[in-house]
């Protein structure tokens, strides 16, 4: 056993990933820097043609319908489905998540009501025996958390004060390290895990958990096997070159998806690592440039068919069906390498292969330090489809160290040493109306926060409305610290994502991930108050449901400090009030500011704000500012989101979405490429941590809203994610539409 | 301290020299091009006042993006119309460091030392010939020609503008007499045709001033690209 792995390992650098299971050595001792250019690339291969061409028209057809199959037989689970294949001869990845391609699974662990509304939305009806199984047999997550559910809780998952938590769908935000499964083969996992488990005392209830939840990794690691067997692959042994190397990270990856639906199944970090099996089969001359990208090509493919079975409310949250894949390409090693490899190359390229898809999410962990073709490789294709996403690896890289992944939009976790409890968002807009209304919705005129007074004032005074502002957020954040508790508590208990928890080391550090939406709103209904006169307009029960605003006052979004420091203010204040609550399984508390497409849903539920946005209007996604309100240039709308600081206070990311005109960027290409990148430079050098960058016309969105089949691949960043323009509601390309175009005079 | 008197700032220009630029539109203009789409610049009105070391310091919260190239663009309106702040924010920003550009008419006076803190000098050639200069600008050539003798003198460095305007001057024949005239000037970088639009008609109609070029169309930009290309070759 032992000269067989020796042999497998042949012309790899040894170190400490031969005696632990440590990926970030094994590429730290192997990987190989590229720093030259784009011209290597190859195109897309014959084979690699066929297969897409098959999906292509999969994936019309899917668009048309919105749900093409559902599998009615089986419920999740990694050796639930039979093997399934898109065109098995040309196929260099194998793996689908059911027997067909596109074919959706019912997961019932999260909660039956959930998954029957998503049938019944498309008229299917799953086996009854397996339902009244569920039903009868089986508690669901969705249960658990219902029956520990406080009133409070209750009253604010009503009135919009709290939405998006995940009660009643997967968490996810858990990226496995799927390379492990490359790396070691399934049988030294097992192995290693199976240590762990015999050193686990139960002394404790805790312990007593963490030695079940042992238990059922071991389980599904088995399972992981089977299932690659049932396609013909024994993968209990580690990779022997790239093709496997792809193939066993895939079905790791595949298990996780056919085990869980969490709203983000992110992919982690594995360009690089890959990169490290091609060039050792270029070596070996096992492999041509060809090959290399016909292999990357297929597994990008396989990532682009991830499904998941939702409802419609859920739609209405996290629109264009995202799976966030996401995907983290580049990063720097230390201060002067970057784990920038071909592979990196390859992967972004594949948006030219295959054209312009929102999944998987390819997600640029940005410094400036990175190789200078590489950056320049990045706008090109930024400019050309729209479809990247860059973070501040320079903010990240010294709390995370160099091997983490980007889970869903921009939650950046230690990859397989951390874990999120992923949190949505509170809105802290409504929150500011709560402050002023004594806790009474301005909507419906419930009561929904008890123990605030009404403000009596004519005209709004900062230093009242802040006093109470405080007071408020204080009262939210433990109910919102409830909520998470308790929703984390019921999820691994009835839901608990086994194969993925799998590939974590078992003493692995949690984090709680807490998230604001109606940011800029907050912040520029605050300055209003501050800087000019605030009048509120109360109805026959004394409660305000809109506002007077007489004289201008500074808006985020303009490099105005008079402003940016409410902003900054804002965000550490909240977090002060979420710290003061103890959190489950002593996770570490994160905030992000960040609404995917929530902000629309969350405007619609929220009245008339001092800022003067008229009730029911969009808020303006994660921490963007409001729209056509940041009148100072694109680079002071970027400063002052850079100003926000990440660092111990929006730790789990702050979101920056930016469009500009094509024309306002530079005269040609080549000025367009380079004018991108210092302006990628400046914003990061200045410690932000998050952009989207789209480069497109406002009149070519409206002509794409009214003529969708003139722009079938139309994608478009939105908000930590990257969607089909298509796939949107109409309300949501509005809002897209009504955004922030930067021109430059 | 001498105040500046400035319109309004662009943080992001892109297209006003090389690189990512922050540009200065300043307030106040001798000139009436029939063109102009910036006419809310003309007037002496005090706009935004600022000191040279304020406005610097503003310019500094954008040098992360300026990379190699960029800088600071100071345009108008008219900047050699203020020479003293303009020498004065000029000096500013070379003590930091920033690369400098002038983008220009040149119809101005006292600006032999402003040009020693230029690095790069837009000069905006409104016509070439004096009846067709006055015609469009309101002013006599003569300005212009010095300014640009003493560019020439001073051997800065220069990237040159025409605005092209439908049945004014977009024939080849203009063209190429602009190309004859091109040949004549050193140090050239760059030579660029901007096509003529009528977005600003609308300020036109809010400033009460009358527009006067109501009959003419907008510039074909395609055209206008083969006409640059022409002058280029």
């Amino acid at each position: 056993m032992k000269e067989e792995i020796v042999d497998v390992y042949k012309g790899f650098n040894g170190g400490n990933w031969q005696e632990n299971i440590d990926v970030a050595d094994f590429i730290k001792q192997n990987y190989k820097e590229y720093k030259g250019d784009d011209n290597f690339l190859a195109p897309i291969s014959p084979k690699t043609k066929k297969v897409w061409e098959k999906c292509e028209k999969l994936l019309q057809k899917e668009a048309k319908v919105g749900l093409l199959d559902v599998e009615l037989n089986a419920v999740s689970g990694i050796t639930s489905f039979k093997p399934g294949y898109i065109d098995k001869k040309n196929e260099v990845v194998v793996g689908l998540q059911t027997d067909k391609p596109l074919k959706r699974i019912v997961n019932l662990y999260g909660g039956t009501r959930m998954a029957d509304k998503a049938l019944e939305a498309y008229n299917k009806k799953l086996n009854p025996t397996l339902e009244s199984h569920f039903k009868e047999f089986r508690k669901t997550h969705n249960d658990g958390v219902f029956d520990a559910y406080t009133p409070e809780i209750r009253r604010a998952r009503k009135a919009g004060l709290l939405t998006g938590l995940p009660d009643a769908y997967g968490r996810g935000r858990i990226i496995g390290d799927y390379r492990r499964v490359a790396l070691y083969g399934v049988d030294k996992l097992i192995e290693f895990k199976q240590k762990d488990y015999a050193k686990i005392d139960v002394s404790s209830e805790e312990n007593i958990r963490l030695r079940e939840e042992v238990a059922e990794q071991i389980k599904a690691l088995n399972k992981l096997k089977e299932m690659a067997k049932s396609y013909g692959y024994d993968i209990s042994k580690p990779a022997t070159n790239a093709y496997e190397a792809v193939q066993w990270l895939y079905f790791a990856y595949l298990a996780g998806v056919k085990e869980d639906n969490g709203a983000a199944m992110s992919l982690g970090r594995t360009s690089t690592f890959l990169d490290i099996y091609i060039e050792r089969d270029m070596q070996r001359k096992l492999m041509t440039e060809k090959d290399a990208q016909e292999l990357i090509d297929q597994f990008i493919i396989k990532l682009r068919l991830v499904r998941h079975l939702r409802t419609p409310e859920y739609d209405e949250i996290f629109a264009g069906d995202p799976t966030w894949v996401t995907e983290s390409v580049g990063g720097m090693l230390d201060d002067t390498h970057s784990l920038v490899t071909k592979n990196s190359f390859r992967y972004l390229h594949s948006l030219i292969n295959l054209n312009p898809s929102p999944e998987p999410n390819l997600t640029i962990l940005y410094s400036s330090k990175l190789p200078a073709n590489f950056k320049r490789y990045c706008a090109k294709i930024s400019i050309k489809t729209d479809a990247i996403q860059y973070e501040g690896d320079d903010v990240m890289r010294p709390i995370y160290g160099s091997d983490y992944a980007i889970a869903c939009c921009v939650s950046a976790m230690k990859v397989g040493k951390q874990m999120q409890f992923f949190g949505a968002r509170c809105n802290l807009a409504k929150t500011l109306l709560y402050s002023l209304n004594g806790g009474v919705d301005e909507k419906s005129g419930a009561l929904v926060v008890e123990g605030l007074k009404k403000n009596k004032e004519s005209v709004l005074n900062f230093d009242t409305v802040w006093k109470n502002y405080l007071k408020t957020m204080k009262l939210v954040a433990k109910t919102y610290v409830d909520a998470m508790n308790i929703i984390h508590y019921m999820h691994d208990k009835y839901a608990y994502e086994a194969i993925q928890m799998a590939l974590h080391d078992t003493n692995v550090e949690r984090l709680m991930a807490f998230g604001v939406a109606g940011f800029s709103v907050a912040v520029d209904s605050l300055s209003a108050i501050k800087y000019a006169k605030v009048s509120p307009i109360r109805n026959d029960e004394g409660i305000i449901v809109d506002f007077k605003i007489t004289g201008d006052f500074p808006k985020f979004g303009n490099d105005d400090d008079r402003v940016d420091e409410i902003a900054v203010e804002l965000v550490k204040a909240f977090k002060a009030c979420l710290d003061e609550n103890k959190t489950y399984r002593k996770s570490i508390k994160t905030l992000s500011l960040l609404t995917i497409t929530s902000n629309v849903m969350y405007g619609k539920k929220t009245g008339a704000t001092p800022d003067g946005r008229r009730a029911g209007v969009p808020f303006a996604p994660g921490a963007n500012p409001m729209h056509e309100r940041d009148t100072s240039g694109a680079l002071a709308s970027l400063n002052s989101v850079a100003k926000i600081p990440y660092c111990n206070c929006c730790q789990d990311g702050i979101s920056n979405t930016f469009s500009i005109v094509p024309d306002a960027l530079g005269k040609d290409d080549k000025a367009r490429v380079k004018n991108l990148v210092s302006i990628l430079d400046g914003y990061f050098d200045q410690e932000a941590q998050h952009l989207n960058v789209n480069v497109l016309n406002r009149s070519l969105l409206i002509d794409a809203m009214n003529n969708p089949w003139k722009y079938p691949n139309l994608t478009i960043r939105v908000s930590g994610y990257a969607v089909n323009f298509n796939k949107l509601s109409r309300a949501h390309q509005e809002e897209v539409i009504a955004r922030t175009f930067h021109t430059s005079r | 301290m001498v105040k500046g008197n400035i319109d309004s700032f662009e943080t992001m220009g892109l297209v006003d020299g090389p690189g990512v630029r922050f540009v200065v539109f300043m307030q106040g203009c001798p000139l009436r091009c029939a063109y102009c789409h910036n006419p809310e610049t003309w007037s002496d009105k005090k706009k935004i006042e600022m000191t040279a070391e304020e406005l610097v310091k503003k310019i500094l919260k954008y040098r992360p993006y300026f990379g190699d190239e960029g800088g600071v663009t100071f345009s108008g309106g008219e900047p050699l119309r203020q020479p003293e702040f303009l020498l004065e924010a000029l000096k500013e920003c070379k003590k930091q460091n920033i690369h400098t550009c002038l983008d220009t008419s040149g119809f101005g006076e006292n600006y032999e030392e402003i040009l020693d803190y230029v690095d790069l000098v837009i000069l905006d050639v409104k016509a070439i010939v004096p009846e067709k200069y006055k015609a469009l600008t309101g002013q006599a050539i003569d300005k212009y020609n010095k300014f640009l003798e003493t560019c020439q003198e001073k051997d800065k460095k220069l990237w040159l503008r025409q605005v092209i305007v439908p049945g004014y001057n977009d024939t080849k024949e203009d063209v190429l007499k602009l190309k004859a005239y091109i040949k004549n000037i050193k140090n050239v970088e760059k030579v660029e045709l901007l096509p003529y639009h009528s977005m600003a008609k609308e300020k036109y109609k809010n400033l009460g001033i009358k527009y006067r070029l109501d009959d003419v169309v907008d510039m074909d930009k395609e055209k206008c690209k083969q006409l640059e290309k022409l002058l280029n070759n």
